[in-house]
């Protein structure tokens, strides 16, 4: 086992894990933090998308020894003083969701998006999202949510 | 008499969804999120081989691995019955044990052979390495007209074939078609074509892998199942036949849930074993599915070759259709995957007026993943054949494909409730006016001349168009039906209505959504009806302690069949609430008024809200004499009929001939699902629907090798499109209510599925009609695209 020390959405926490634990693990099982959801074992769907150092990774694709030192934001903590994260909101507004299991990992890769590129075009948006997938909503309207962060005007 | 502000309507508005926001801020509830104390793990050895004799496994090995509680065989774990198998189609079927845990061979790589229990994820992953099993291998057969060939190997060897059994209109239809097709083909004048295409085998891939918790109440001897399921209701009642617990001692929970599409609507071996061991063990057991075991654990769909003959006159009128499709069911029958051809029996002719129509299928077994429901069941495939037939009949005949379809349309005023050439009765449509309006916002013509212009010039990307003006049945479905086609259930659902003290209302469903917003559309249905706030409205689902009797979520069901009990138990309320009202008001209840919550004597300005009538009925202290106390009501609902919703789909693609790559450029919707209760929803469903149905199209496609090894057995392999890969669509609608309910309303849920694969790759051989291209089997991959631009070209 090893300690590991690591700040997760603004709180220290140190932790023991097994060399071999996904830093997906460690935050869902071991720190209870179950937003961040698994969907494959190939680093391919996004779920698992979170955060360090303000930089979308996907959870799985870390072992959690490798996040020794470093800052984690997950889904939980993008919310601040109990106010969505706009991205939250226009998921909701743009009807970006239906069964919601794509949908935490969707919105903070989307998130990290707008932070490199404020304002993207369509494609650019796409493309920048295409570590991410969706089965329920066909897309459009994550584009939409997207669009409706970056200040873009989102067709009806 | 207390009166409140009329509420604001909120049926037909964009109403934001309830569900979201647990979802949006990781709180969502997923059968993975759920930890019970003293919690085992679960994990099962699987086969490798496709067909294997098992002649003995040792789990001695991984007994003896700290942390690990039991290792069992299939003879250790003992069931009373096997897996249940709902839809015996007719009596010529052969239905094979399924065993949760195969016993003399395994059947299909992934089929599940034997289990290991410990204390931790890791340690059952681990233990699972130290199970020896002693395989044979057997010969392999993975290709349906392979299966059905002379000295094929067979699956099931008590059959001596791979003939699991076949239906027909003719023979097993409960309603007559019009008439049999042979003399039509028989007919010098008539025109025939006969096309034949093969529909790939699709792996759903709902972004949750599948899990279940099973919780022992020991001191009750009750169970509490938490399943990533479709099908709460109908997995208590199979496991009750499957473990011998008695049904009363199930709790079966389906808490949020990560997508189905059909893949969920199922009994698996694993809900089983979960339940056997927490019985055995007497403690909580929790499985989790890998991505990998769902490729080859969780059921596909699809897989089918599909002959259609259509018949015509010389100037474009359909005369007879008959089809004959041959359906992969895998390894096993599931729990109704005989009966998905024959969600589409009826439907082969589409939205075609004909003289005559025959169609009838044959299941067949191979070593493979069994399939079953997969988005629209059925009905896809139907659509397909008939869609890609009318295109090729229009060439035949060199017709346009508008105008041959504008021809053979079922008419507007033959409807309400009018008699097919297959023989159901379908509510209402508008074949014509969604065709129309696609029409409209397309183009038409200008792309036609764009066209024929790149055609001329020889160079660039070709333009091709493709439609598919889609019809199918769905709101699943009349219990006397259901019975006339051998189906094991019934077709009905519930809705529980009632009023808190404190004026809000609590609602009980027996679907069980996944993603779709039931809630949401509910809640909008009831605070309408009875005249409160839509968010004083809480909708529960999904839980059979909370909602007893339900019949779940599939086949486009929960607004048409859910949502309307749920109008009906309104009106319940309605009705005992206007009773109290008159005796409140010292009225007769003719005289009252019901609008947006009050009772309002007619032609004065007394009133009673319906909140204020629901705290009486509380307290009881003046009741009239024969009146229970409490406002509520309880529903079942049997639909009297399906429901048909229709539209048409228009694809644009661009295809390049020196490399065979396809993009869509336009992608036009136009559906008609009756009257609609929030039109978001509608689109959302429409926009993932066709999604779908792009990727069934142009990306997906579950291949195997000769020894029946899955080759696209991750999410790196089967294409799954992502952002980039999917247009953006246009969806418009119009709308023709339904007569058969009082709302007026149709399903969407599987409309994009089933309307999206024949419009692209209608348009991707028009694309390439000039050249002399006729087909591409899907998905039109650029190879696929390429070969087939080579083969007309040589």
């Amino acid at each position: 086992m090893r300690t590991i020390a690591l700040t997760v959405n603004g709180i220290r926490r140190e932790l023991e894990v097994e060399p071999r634990q996904l830093l997906v693990y460690a935050l869902r099982e071991q720190l209870a933090l179950t937003g961040t959801n698994i969907g494959c074992d190939t680093s391919s769907c996004g779920a698992c998308t979170v955060h360090l150092d303000g930089e979308s990774v996907k959870s799985c694709t870390l072992l959690a020894v490798q996040a020794d030192g470093h800052e984690i934001t997950t889904i939980e903590g993008l919310a601040s003083n109990g106010d969505l994260h706009p991205m939250q909101q226009a998921f909701r507004e743009q009807h970006a969701l239906q069964c919601g299991y794509c949908t935490p990992g969707m919105i903070m890769a989307a998130t990290s998006l707008l932070q490199e590129h404020p304002s993207p075009t369509e494609d650019e948006i796409r493309h920048g999202l295409e570590g991410n997938l969706c089965r329920c909503t066909g897309y459009q309207n994550i584009v939409k949510a997207v669009q409706a962060v970056a200040g873009a005007k989102v067709p009806a | 008499m207390s009166v409140a502000e009329p509420t604001t309507k909120v049926v037909g508005t964009r109403q934001l969804r309830k569900e979201d926001p647990e979802l949006i801020t990781g709180r969502g509830r997923y059968v993975d999120n759920i930890s019970v104390p003293g919690m085992l793990w679960l994990g099962i050895v699987r086969s490798p081989y496709a067909h294997a004799r098992i002649n003995g496994v040792d789990t001695s090995r991984a007994k003896e691995l700290d942390g690990v509680v039991a290792a069992y065989t299939a003879e250790e774990l003992e069931f009373g019955a096997p897996l249940f198998m709902a839809w015996p189609i007719n009596d010529q079927i052969k239905n094979p044990p399924h065993w949760p845990l195969a016993k003399d061979k395994a059947r299909h790589v992934g089929d599940p052979v034997a289990v290991v229990v410990a204390e931790s994820r890791a340690l059952a992953a681990d233990a699972l390495e130290r199970v020896d099993v002693d395989w044979e291998p057997l010969p392999v057969v993975t290709d349906v007209k392979a299966a059905l060939a002379d000295g094929a190997p067979v699956v099931h060897d008590e059959f001596g074939t791979n003939d699991a059994g076949s239906w027909s209109i003719e023979a097993d239809s409960p309603v007559p078609s019009r008439g049999r097709t042979a003399p039509f083909f028989d007919d010098p004048d008539l025109v025939k074509i006969k096309e034949e295409y093969y529909l790939a085998r699709l792996i759903p891939n709902a972004i949750e892998p599948r899990g279940v918790v099973v919780e022992p109440n020991v001191a009750m001897g009750e169970y509490v199942v938490y399943s990533s399921t479709q099908i709460p209701h109908i997995l208590r009642t199979t496991l009750t036949i499957t473990c011998g617990i008695p049904e009363a001692k199930l709790r079966v929970v389906a808490p949020d849930v990560g997508g189905g599409f059909g893949s969920k609507l199922e009994v698996y071996p694993e809900d089983a074993i979960c339940l056997a061991l927490a019985a055995k063990l007497n403690r909580p057991i929790k499985w989790i599915e890998e991505r990998s075991e769902n490729y080859v654990a969780t059921r596909h769909g699809r897989e089918m070759y599909q002959q259609i003959e259509l018949a015509a006159t010389r100037d474009g009128v359909l005369k007879a259709v008959r089809g004959n499709l041959t359906a992969s069911m895998g390894a096993y029958l599931r729990l109704v995957s005989p009966g998905i051809p024959m969600l589409g029996a009826w439907l082969y002719h589409g939205c075609y007026e004909c003289d005559a129509y025959d169609l009838e299928y044959t299941n067949v077994f191979t070593n493979q993943t069994y399939t079953d429901a997969y988005r629209g069941a059925g009905r896809p495939e139907a659509t397909y054949a008939i869609e890609r037939a009318m295109d090729a009949l229009a060439r035949e005949l060199d017709m346009d494909p508008v105008e041959l379809r504008r021809k053979n349309f079922i008419k507007n005023d033959k409807f309400p409730n009018y008699t097919i050439a297959s023989g159901l009765t379908v509510d209402s449509a508008n074949y014509e006016g969604t065709l129309e309006k696609c029409l409209e916002v397309l183009g038409y013509d200008e792309l036609r001349a764009d066209q024929k212009a790149r055609r001329e010039r020889g160079d660039g990307k070709l333009l091709g168009v493709g439609f598919s003006t889609w019809i199918e049945m769905c709101g699943l479905a009349p219990s006397r039906v259901l019975s006339a086609l051998n189906y094991a259930a019934g077709g009905w659902d519930s809705a529980q209505i009632e009023f808190m003290p404190t004026g809000t209302v609590r609602v009980v469903t027996g679907v069980s959504p996944h993603g779709q917003g039931s809630a949401t559309v509910f809640a909008q249905i009831v605070a309408d009806q009875l005249g409160v706030e839509y968010d004083d409205v809480e909708v529960l689902h999904g839980d059979t302690q909370v909602s007893p009797l339900g019949m779940d979520t599939y086949g486009s069901r929960g607004v048409a069949v859910g949502g309307v009990a749920l109008h009906n138990a309104g009106e319940q309320i309605i009705a005992k609430a206007r009773t109290l009202a008159a005796h409140e008001l010292e009225c007769a209840e003719e005289d009252l008024e019901f609008e947006g919550g009050n009772f309002t004597v007619k032609g004065t300005d007394r009133s009673a809200n319906i909140k204020a009538l629901a705290f009486s009925s509380w307290t009881a202290h003046n009741l009239p004499d024969d009146m229970e106390p409490g406002l509520r009501a309880s529903q079942l609902y049997d639909p009297p009929n399906f429901s048909w919703p229709n539209g048409a789909h228009c694809c644009v693609v661009e295809v390049d001939p020196d490399t065979g790559s396809v993009d869509i450029v336009r992608y036009i919707a136009v559906d008609d699902c009756g009257v609609q209760l929030n039109p978001m929803l509608v689109q959302g469903q429409v926009q993932g629907g066709v999604a779908q149905g792009i990727a069934e199209a142009l990306f997906e496609e579950a291949r195997y090798d000769e020894e029946g090894n899955l080759l696209t057995g991750t999410m790196t392999s089967y294409m799954i499109p992502g952002p980039p890969e999917l247009p953006p669509y246009e969806i418009h609608d119009t709308v023709t209510p339904s007569p058969t309910n009082a709302m007026g309303v149709k399903g969407i849920g599987e409309a994009g599925t089933i309307a999206a694969p024949p419009a692209v790759i209608n348009a991707v051989v028009d694309a390439l009609s000039h050249l002399g291209v006729t087909n591409v089997e899907r998905p039109a991959t650029p190879e696929r695209v390429w070969r087939a631009i080579q083969e007309a070209r040589s």
